[in-house]
């Protein structure tokens, strides 16, 4: 059987891959046209292009996966004429193809509603990767930016404008309020707030009646006779079903654009069929890729001779906003008689939910779910599969008051709800692949496919994994990977009883297999934690991370940063003019980093030593900004200079910095000292942190910044200097001892049993019995300390592991090269 | 086209040159190739030095291990991994990479390139 595909996007693509599962006995001659220059690739997640995605990352197939299947693949070769009578398509090329069934999956182009100056220089469309690759080179000279339409794809559209740089960023609106199709007026109010707070102008209620400018666009005028100035204007109005192909040669379209299809998808002509964003299906065009997914397979199995239909799909998204949570389902806005609506307009949290059910109060019709869209998959499913609701139904946006938690939600569906719509993955299936032994979401969506589409439903996956582990009784153990069957804090006492000192020595005894780059870091830690010994020792070198082992952070590129440590802060001219030095005459980009001490970036891997070399004959020692491990002890400049300053909080951060330098532990450790309440150097955010007083120190302990802010906790009031040290000592030790592996001491704190209180006995009331111990483990590595560049750059065996190439020690990587940038330089982008 | 497959071997470098369960990367020409010493297993691996992730010489950096026994290395950009054996990328089927045959002769170590 002859199938000619017209349209490579991600439907064609979807329907190539079904055909392909099913192309047994070579029964299908597939032969596919496409008019873009690439194979089909992932439209949905087009954005990310400008986050650093290739065009090759966003591909869903490359060309050999056509091939190497017996699909012939035509691209950059638009269908042009399909001659019915003789059952053959021709092509822009020349190419004359016969076929026994078409299936047109020419999908849409963007809607340009015709104002006039339209055609103007630095007006786009947000369609292909070719359309963001002008949009990208078209930003970097413009200041304002504006997107025509405040639907889910123009916002989708004025954030990544924002995210090229272009702060001034306007959506202009023609409707009242933003996604009117998909929000509800209140809905679309805090939305429009949200988007506001991010950067976004927001102008509703406008229609464009003309783009202003010479040959390049300056700006817009409005109806109302008001202008907006601006340097470029995304359009987003809406798609245009490319139907052009079937109208031309008399298949029937529909009057407001779209090739007409039944529920078997075939169009008016029964051998060729119609999928995707091109199908006009009961009055409608689904511009989402679910749907499209579900007609690819709906017409290939009717190909194989089974029985399939298209019935209608749902509607149901979310924003893929990061931050902004925007979510719709079923029917966003009642309007049947009798239906009942629950709305909960959080204005002090900022969230806005609310569901629709039928007037007997036992199903969910729909919904929207603006600020906080965590319940979106449930409530969704809930929709679909038509679950009675609980007796109080406002308990399912209320969420936390009902009591009832998403792994438990996840059980009362039934098994054939669809949990993955992208990919059809039905909870049965999932269900069914971690009864046959899949325990991680990797591997669930490797096997099933689940959660490879768009990703939202990868919450609800993860519950389904954990709840059906716990059902089975199967244990989920704490432990580090597959060559260890111990948690971190069993592996550390093992590895001190047996006194283990390599990581072959500690896999020979404990483990088994040949480790990974799970195990090898964390047992490399945990020895160094143990017996302080230079981690680039021989058989432990290639057990640390790659940061650790070249004793660098590596960047983009592959070159290297070197991060001297300025302990408290304080730092020399004469070490100033050395830095700089150095910098110079290694052609390093040099910045002040968040930790109070200067970052050299750009080293080359052979250059790291020569460089280490000349800054420590300077009196500088290794930052270990590349280990998990103590890095920096910030200050405020304290009672030395400033009129509120209590003690010296500088000579104190010193002194905590000079203690615990190199000390490595489960995860990367950050201090400060600030010289009274005002908490200049912000000791309160860091995982542990000092105040002076006017009696002495405060001691706060397991406070975060980064992603999951978290304010440290006061463990003890008005200590001395010796009394302050020796507590951190035993709550340092006790850390390195019980913390899982790459576990900040922030949420090492939220999961122990008892927190704060139990922490405080263990560390002030020394509740163990352990404190001399600790405190005793503690010296024993303080006075173990040696600067491991100094060793490293000493020992010409280390030395030798800095070269690019083994054969060719004297080159460097030729693969490496900076741009310019504000009198520095910087990497290269990586493809 | 012949029935057999010449092989040329280049020589890389001496067994002592190539850490313990770790790599170094070998100039050929203009390719760069990552070659490993899989002590624990008594074997030897080469693989293209290019992660075909985001396009970085990185690999012969990469840590070594076994997932199921098959011994693979991890990238120590974004720990994408990679089997020594085929090639193939053991996170997601995307990518894969080129692999050479690697032959030890008197202390010295041999990489076996297509010619
Ligand atoms: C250089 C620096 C940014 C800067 O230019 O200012 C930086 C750079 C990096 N940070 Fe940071 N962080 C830097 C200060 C911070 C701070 C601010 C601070 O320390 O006061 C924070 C928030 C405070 C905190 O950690 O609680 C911070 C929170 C993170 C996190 C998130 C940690 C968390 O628990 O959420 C990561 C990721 C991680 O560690 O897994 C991270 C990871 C990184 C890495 C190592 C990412 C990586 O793996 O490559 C960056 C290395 C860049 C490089 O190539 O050298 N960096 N990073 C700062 C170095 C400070 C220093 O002198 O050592
Ligand atoms: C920025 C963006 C974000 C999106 N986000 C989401 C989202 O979050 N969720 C969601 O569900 N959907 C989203 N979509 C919509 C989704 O991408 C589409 O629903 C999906 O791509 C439709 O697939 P298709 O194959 O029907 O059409 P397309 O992917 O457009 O493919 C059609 C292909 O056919 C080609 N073609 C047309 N005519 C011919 C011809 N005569 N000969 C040969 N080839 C031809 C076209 O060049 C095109 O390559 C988004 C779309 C965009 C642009
Ligand atoms: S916040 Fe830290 S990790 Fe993120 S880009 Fe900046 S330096 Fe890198
Ligand atoms: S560059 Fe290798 S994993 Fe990203």
């Amino acid at each position: 059987m002859r199938v000619v595909i017209v349209g490579n996007g991600m439907v064609g693509y979807k329907f190539c891959e079904k055909m392909a599962a099913r192309n047994t006995h070579g029964q299908y001659e597939l032969t596919v046209f496409g008019e873009e220059a690439r194979p089909a690739y992932d439209r949905v997640h087009l954005s990310e292009f400008f986050a650093g995605k290739s065009a090759n990352d966003l591909l869903l197939a490359d060309a050999g996966w056509y091939a190497s299947r017996g699909i012939v693949l035509h691209l950059g070769d638009p269908v042009q004429r399909i001659d019915r009578g003789s059952k053959t398509v021709y092509s822009h090329k020349g190419l004359a193809v016969p076929y026994d069934y078409l299936v047109l999956a020419t999908g849409s182009s963007a809607f340009v509603p015709p104002i006039p100056g339209i055609e103007k220089n630095g007006v786009f469309i947000y369609r292909t990767i070719e359309d963001l690759e002008l949009i990208g080179s078209w930003a970097k000279r413009t200041r304002k930016g504006t997107v025509i339409g405040g639907g889910l794809l123009g916002l989708e559209a004025a954030k990544a404008l924002l995210d090229l740089g272009i702060r001034d960023t306007s959506v202009v609106e023609f409707a009242p309020r933003l996604m009117p199709r998909q929000v509800d007026e209140a809905g679309a109010q805090l939305l429009q707030l949200k988007l506001e707070a991010l950067g976004l102008s927001i102008h509703t209620s406008k229609s464009t009646s003309a783009i202003l400018g010479d040959e390049a666009v300056t700006g817009l005028s409005f109806a109302d006779g008001t202008v907006l100035d601006t340097d470029m204007i995304v359009v987003s109005a809406g798609i245009k079903p490319r139907d052009e192909l079937a109208k031309a040669c008399g298949i029937a379209t529909g009057t407001r654009g779209g090739i007409v299809v039944n529920d078997f998808l075939q169009t008016s002509d029964d051998a060729v069929y119609a999928i995707g964003e091109c199908a006009l299906h009961r009055e409608m065009i689904y511009g989402l890729v679910a749907p499209g997914y579900e007609m690819a397979e709906v017409v290939a199995a009717q190909l194989g001779g089974d029985e399939k239909t298209f019935t209608g799909f749902d509607m149901s998204t979310k924003l893929k906003l990061i931050g902004i949570d925007v979510a719709s389902f079923g029917n966003p806005f009642s309007c049947e008689a009798g239906t009942r609506t629950i709305v909960l307009n959080d204005g002090i949290n900022g969230f806005y939910k609310r569901v629709n059910i039928t007037a007997d109060g036992k199903h969910l019709l729909g919904g929207v779910l603006v600020g906080d869209a965590s319940q979106y998959n449930m409530l969704l499913q809930t929709c679909k599969n038509k679950l009675v609701l609980p007796p109080n139904p406002e308990d399912i946006i209320l969420g936390a008051r009902g009591g009832e938690s998403a792994e438990a939600g996840v059980a009362s569906l039934p098994d054939d709800a669809y949990i993955c719509s992208c990919e059809s993955v039905s909870k049965g299936a999932i269900c069914q692949a971690i009864e046959s032994g899949e325990e991680t979401t990797e591997a669930l969506k490797k096997c099933t496919k689940a959660g490879t589409g768009c990703g939202g439903c990868l919450p609800m996956v993860k519950d389904l994994l954990n709840h059906t582990l716990k059902a089975q009784g199967r244990y989920i153990r704490n432990v580090i990977c597959e060559h260890f069957q111990y948690s971190r804090q069993e592996l550390y006492d093992l590895v001190k009883l047996h006194e283990l000192k390599s990581y072959e020595a500690v896999l020979d005894k404990l483990g088994t297999g040949d480790g990974c780059e799970l195990c090898k870091p964390s047992v490399a830690s945990l020895l160094a934690s143990l017996w302080n010994e230079m981690i680039l020792q021989k058989g432990n070198d290639t057990a640390q991370d790659s940061n650790d082992r070249f004793l660098a952070n590596i960047q983009k590129g592959g070159t290297y940063s070197v991060v001297p440590r300025v302990p408290g802060g304080e730092i020399t001219p004469d070490k100033l003019i050395i830095i700089g030095q150095v910098a110079k005459k290694y052609h390093l980009y040099t910045k002040i980093t968040g930790g109070q001490r200067i970052d050299l970036f750009g080293a080359h891997l052979s250059d790291l030593p020569l460089i280490w070399k000349e800054l420590i004959d300077a009196g500088f020692e290794s930052g270990h900004a590349y280990g998990k491990a103590l890095r920096t002890v910030k200050s405020c400049v304290g009672s030395t200079w400033c009129r509120f300053g209590l003690h010296d909080s500088v000579s104190f951060a010193i002194r905590i910095e000079e203690r615990y330098r190199g000390l490595r532990a489960p995860h990367k450790i950050k201090s400060a000292v600030s010289g009274c309440i005002r908490e200049c150097a912000e000791a309160q955010s860091k995982d542990f942190g000092i105040i002076a007083t006017e009696k002495g120190w405060n001691l706060y302990v397991c406070g975060n910044g980064g992603s999951k802010p978290q304010h440290a906790l006061l463990l003890a009031t008005d200590l001395d200097e010796a009394t302050c040290i020796r507590y951190i000592d035993r709550f340092l030790m006790f850390y390195i001892k019980t913390a899982d592996p790459l576990t900040r001491m922030a949420v090492w704190l939220n999961k122990m049993e008892g927190g704060i209180d139990y922490l405080r006995n263990v560390v002030v009331s020394d509740s163990l019995g352990m404190a001399a111990q600790l405190e005793a483990e503690m010296q024993l590595l303080v006075d173990s300390y040696r600067c491991e560049w100094k060793e490293a750059v000493e020992n010409p065996e280390i030395r030798k592991r800095f070269n690019h190439f083994v054969n060719a020690p004297e080159e460097k990587d030729p693969s490496i090269s900076f741009d310019a940038m504000r009198e520095q330089k910087r990497a290269k982008e990586w493809k | 086209m012949t029935a057999m497959e010449t092989m040329a071997w280049f020589p890389a470098c001496s067994v002592d040159d190539v850490p313990a369960n770790g790599g170094v990367c070998v100039k050929c020409g203009e390719e760069q190739i990552a070659l490993y010493h899989f002590t624990r297993r008594n074997e030897w691996y080469a693989t293209q030095n290019e992660c075909p992730h985001r396009r970085q010489m990185v690999l012969s950096r990469g840590m070594i291990g076994s997932q199921n026994d098959e011994p693979k290395v991890a990238c120590p950009f974004h720990k994408k991994t990679f089997s020594l054996v085929t090639g193939e990328c053991l996170n997601d089927s995307e990518c894969a990479l080129k692999t050479y045959p690697v032959r030890v002769e008197a202390g010295r170590v041999f990489i076996g390139i297509g010619v």
